[in-house]
């Protein structure tokens, strides 16, 4: 049992409520726990809607916001205790592949600028001849030549390529993990597969694991191995993807399949909604499950004390959610 | 009965349907600095009474151009270079922007994108609304307008608190009722809503997908739905309009649309649609690899198509009914004596 | 979620519009930019140029005849006619000093001071706001207290006592006292940019590849801070030369070095007004309109290309 990749140990976010700030706690994450093994690479999908606090929870592992409690562990070691050359060595192996491909270039360099970054500070190459080599063979695998592309400005390139010159980055690195949030939201659909293969074979080839944030339940049955569907900070779900996706068993979850709509005009809706579909205001601090003002089969019980994960028998899945107590 | 019209036949029997708009040849271009991009190449289509039509295709294909341009709400660098856009037989085209301003709303009313952020956050709901009324039909007796806001409210499933409530103590679903209850205040024949959905979780895309099922069963209203959703498209529409680069390349009842796609942009399209019920391979497809100002002779997606042929790189196909109500732009399907 | 804003034709049509920099109709041609910057070129020319064709020793005390008007002009006081000739176009004052030399010789002193007030503010001001905007934490509390603190306090009153209690004033000390309430602005609007940009993509790209913060600051904040930086400057030059310009009409600046405001001290001491002697303070005071309202309308120019939004360009 070597030590995981990544292990993340009730992690908690709490935003306002502080000393002198005005304005009411938001629990961005609560009590998020998950792990990543080192061996194999899989691709692990967040999924979840505008305030479940995926993109906190991106945040926090790439180190741009700090935790209110709990911790995250890089091969056994808290990452908000890394300094000098240990931060830098995380941040060789733990890299990132952003929803906008517009933001994440400063126009004011040319394209190859971010390769530039990479390749100095990281100490990935140890000549200029060798650097070129290995932005070429990055480049390669998203299926880009870097006479295309490396001298141009970022305006004078698609969206898609922008994001596959990403992609390129991340992977040229050689990662442990690649953080993908919303790769693929603002990207069209032709080009939508051909990242999402990208993603699948540096896992199968290159041994790199993704974790894949997403709100998109479609792209996420297609490549995901391991699925944690969160719910305004707290984790709803978790299980391999097929077994979630397939057989939901959180009301939160099934009420979200379906109403995924499914590209087929003999498949509609059939059901109707049940539950609140509205998104209540965020449910305050404390208190008990946070989908309760929207259940269908709440009880009294739900109210008072958050559900901890149960167990669904015989299946690698589990759901926090008093139904499944055994 | 056969007609022909800019390439088109037409096998319809006009007793059985009532055309709410008639759009013919019309022709978009953005001028810029390096030469005209062609946003919209000459486009042709009908919507019937009580539809609702789909109009899909990737970004950059023109669709949103187009809508704008049936509202005539293009702006430069964007202009109408041609064509006819034909509302109760009247060409909007031909009208003077004090004639269209009175139209709009009552013939054409528009959802756009992002719709629920463009209410006025100082105005109360009911304001904007009754807003929306008064300034096409003059002013109304108060209690007359205030209970048709409330009727206008329980077609679209809002509780009547929300009359008196601003738009930012909404819920984003709930906004976007708000927005679908002002396009529908005056009963326009024919609302055309830009991807209403985009910004919404999946549980509340539901709702207002289903919100705008209702509305069209009760009112009878016919609707374009722009976007690139075919989860929904497959939902909601009865028939869809294919566009790639400017161009309409298919026009298709959904059943068909989905299991039997004829062109092969669209059945590119339809392979590369990740599904929720199936895990399948991934199909890798490619951009838009034209140069948009310089389109080249032929078929429009000559570059990409997996079966271009000699003739597709020198004659552009033209739009042909191959099956009954299907319409597909494509030399694979063109038949000797039927070319145009 | 978010609507696919790709290859939109509307973008690629605005992005070759954006790229029209080298046309007529492009945005660093803004009248206001243009006017105030030809504004200040003229007087800085005036100053540069200026000795090489007037006399400026004429600035002098006792240079000239005394309380000459303009050319052209002819004024009578107590039965006595004073003409005045090309030998002193625009006249002279009461001390025998040529208002044309004084204006030559004055200007450059003037546009020194704001501009050295101003470059000291903005460089405290780039320090204290980065390190603020992009620390956070209790350094940004601090800062923020501190300057938040002294724009409250009222400059004009504490430079007076100040200046009082300063024997002789050199233009550099006069620059160092102003700067002591120059810093405070530069470094709010600073940090406020800093922070903006902090959350840009392109910022956390560069901490994702290890960059450290000094060369995140310079390298990638500062290029997109640039016309900002340049309308602050342009804004701070305006504001400090008014303040100096306040200080020495008030007699509180440097009494050997003839400045505008120094002009004017000495018109209003010598009752100019009431004299009819228009000619000693107008020239001086046009002189610092003519410097203020180019530096201003150079900031709003420059504004304008910094936020494409206040050229009414719709985006």
């Amino acid at each position: 049992m070597s030590t995981p990749l990544l292990e993340i140990r009730n992690a908690t976010k709490i935003y306002g409520g502080g000393f002198l700030q005005s304005g009411e706690k938001v629990v961005a994450l609560q009590d998020f726990s998950m792990t990543i093994p080192d061996k194999p690479a899989v691709i692990t999908t967040i999924a979840g809607e505008s305030g479940s606090g995926k993109t906190t929870l991106a945040s926090t592992i790439l180190g741009f916001i700090g935790l209110t409690s709990g911790q995250i562990l890089y091969k056994g070691k808290d990452i908000a205790n890394l300094k000098g050359t240990d931060l830098l060595g995380y941040r060789r192996q733990v890299q990132a592949v952003f929803q906008d491909p517009y933001e994440v270039y400063n126009p004011f360099y040319r394209v190859k600028h971010i390769y530039d970054m990479v390749v100095s500070h990281l100490n990935l190459a140890s000549s200029k001849a060798e650097a070129r080599e290995l932005i070429e063979q990055s480049l390669h695998v998203v299926g880009l030549r870097g006479e295309e592309v490396l001298e141009k400005y970022p305006h004078q390139l698609s969206g898609g390529q922008r994001q596959r010159i990403m992609v390129a980055r991340a992977y040229m690195m050689k990662p442990s993990l690649i953080v993908a949030d919303e790769p693929v939201s603002a990207v069209d659909a032709s080009l939508r597969a051909m990242i999402l293969d990208v993603m699948i074979r540096l896992r199968d080839e290159a041994g790199i694991s993704f974790l894949y944030i997403t709100h998109d339940l479609s792209t996420a049955y297609q490549i995901g191995d391991n699925i944690y569907v969160l719910y305004q900070g707290g984790i709803a779900e978790r299980g391999r993807t097929v077994n979630v996706i397939e057989n939901p068993k959180h009301p939160y979850v099934q009420m979200l399949i379906n109403s995924v709509p499914v590209p087929d005009p003999k498949v509609k809706w059939t059901t109707q909604l049940e539950g609140v579909a509205d998104e209540s205001l965020r449910a305050t601090v404390g208190g008990g499950c946070r989908f309760y003002s929207r259940c269908p089969s709440r009880m009294d019980r739900c109210a008072k004390t958050r559900p901890p994960l149960y167990e669904i028998q015989d299946a690698d899945q589990q759901a926090a959610c008093y139904l499944y107590e055994k | 009965m056969t007609t022909q019209r800019n390439g088109v036949l037409f096998h319809s029997d006009p007793a059985k349907k009532e055309v709410v708009l008639d759009v013919r040849n019309l022709r978009i271009h953005y001028e810029t600095p390096r030469g005209s991009v062609i946003a919209v190449n000459g486009i042709s289509f009908k919507v019937y009474r009580g539809e609702i039509v789909g109009l899909v295709g990737e970004s950059g294909c023109g669709k949103t151009t187009a809508a704008m341009g049936i509202l005539q709400l293009v702006q430069s660098p964007g202009r109408i270079l041609g064509g006819e856009i034909r509302i109760n037989d009247k060409n909007l085209l031909d009208l003077s922007e004090q004639q269209l301003r009175e139209r709009r709303w009552r013939d054409l009313a528009l959802i756009p994108q992002g719709a629920m952020n463009s209410l006025n956050p100082v105005m109360k709901v009911r304001e904007q609304i009754a807003d929306a009324i008064t300034t096409h039909e003059g002013s109304q007796p108060k209690n007359k307008l205030k209970q048709r806001i409330l009727d206008l409210f329980g077609l679209v499933g809002l509780p009547a608190r929300v009359y008196d409530q601003y738009p930012h103590e909404l819920s984003g679903g709930m906004k976007q009722r708000v927005c679908i209850a002002m396009a529908i205040a005056l009963s326009p024949p024919l609302i055309i809503a830009d991807e209403p959905t985009s910004a919404l979780d999946v549980v509340v895309q539901r709702v207002i997908a289903q919100t705008l099922l209702d509305v069209k069963n009760r009112l009878g209203v016919s609707m374009i739905l722009i976007g690139h959703d075919m989860g929904l498209q497959a939902q909601l529409v009865n028939r869809i309009i294919v566009m790639y680069a400017g161009n309409i390349v298919e026009v298709t009842p959904v059943g068909p649309a989905f299991e039997k796609p004829l062109h092969p942009y669209t059945q590119l399209l339809i392979a590369s649609i990740p599904s929720i019920k199936e895990r399948k391979p991934l199909k890798i497809t490619e951009g838009i690899t034209h140069d948009l100002r310089n389109p080249p002779p032929g078929c429009i997606f000559q570059f990409r198509c997996p079966y271009v042929k000699d003739v597709c790189l020198k004659v552009v196909p033209p739009l042909l009914e191959e099956e009954p109500e299907h319409f597909v732009a494509c030399h694979l399907y063109a038949k000797e004596g039927q070319e145009v | 979620m978010g609507a696919i804003k790709s290859e939109r034709i509307e973008d690629i049509a605005a992005a070759l519009k954006e790229r029209q920099f080298n046309r007529w109709d492009n945005p660093w041609l803004n009248w206001k930019l243009l006017t105030g910057g030809g504004m200040v070129l003229f007087v800085v020319l005036l100053g540069l140029v200026g000795p090489l064709f007037w006399d400026t020793t004429l600035a002098r005390v006792g240079s000239t005849e005394l309380n000459l008007p303009p050319v052209g002009v002819t004024i009578e006081v107590d039965g006595v006619q004073y003409v005045g000739t090309m030998k002193n176009p625009l006249g002279t004052e009461s001390n025998g000093r040529d208002m044309l030399a004084l204006i030559v010789a004055g200007a450059p002193m003037s546009l020194q001071v704001g501009v050295l007030t101003a470059l000291i503010g903005m460089s405290i001001g780039v320090v204290l706001g980065s390190a603020a905007g992009y620390l956070g934490g209790w350094v940004d509390n601090v800062i923020r207290t501190l300057s938040d603190s002294v724009i409250t306090i009222p400059s004009l009153a504490v430079l007076i006592t100040i200046s009082a209690y300063v024997r002789q004033i050199e233009l550099s000390t006069m620059a160092l006292i102003l700067a002591l309430f120059a810093w405070p602005a530069p470094t709010r609007f600073i940090r406020a940019q800093v922070l903006t940009l902090r959350e840009r993509g392109y910022v956390r790209m560069a901490r994702l590849s290890g960059v450290p913060p000094l060369e995140i600051m310079i390298k990638e904040m500062v290029p997109n801070m640039l016309p900002w930086l340049a309308a602050s400057l342009s804004g701070n030059i305006s504001g400090a030369i008014l303040a100096a310009s306040s200080l020495e009409a008030l007699g509180l600046g440097p009494t050997r070095i003839p400045t505008l405001g120094m002009t004017i001290y000495y018109a209003i001491r010598a009752v100019a007004v009431l004299r009819g002697m228009w000619w000693w303070w107008g020239f001086p005071i046009l002189t610092l309109v003519l410097i203020f309202l180019g530096f201003f309308l150079t900031a709003t120019g420059l504004d304008e290309i910094a936020n494409p939004r206040l050229r009414g360009v719709r985006s």
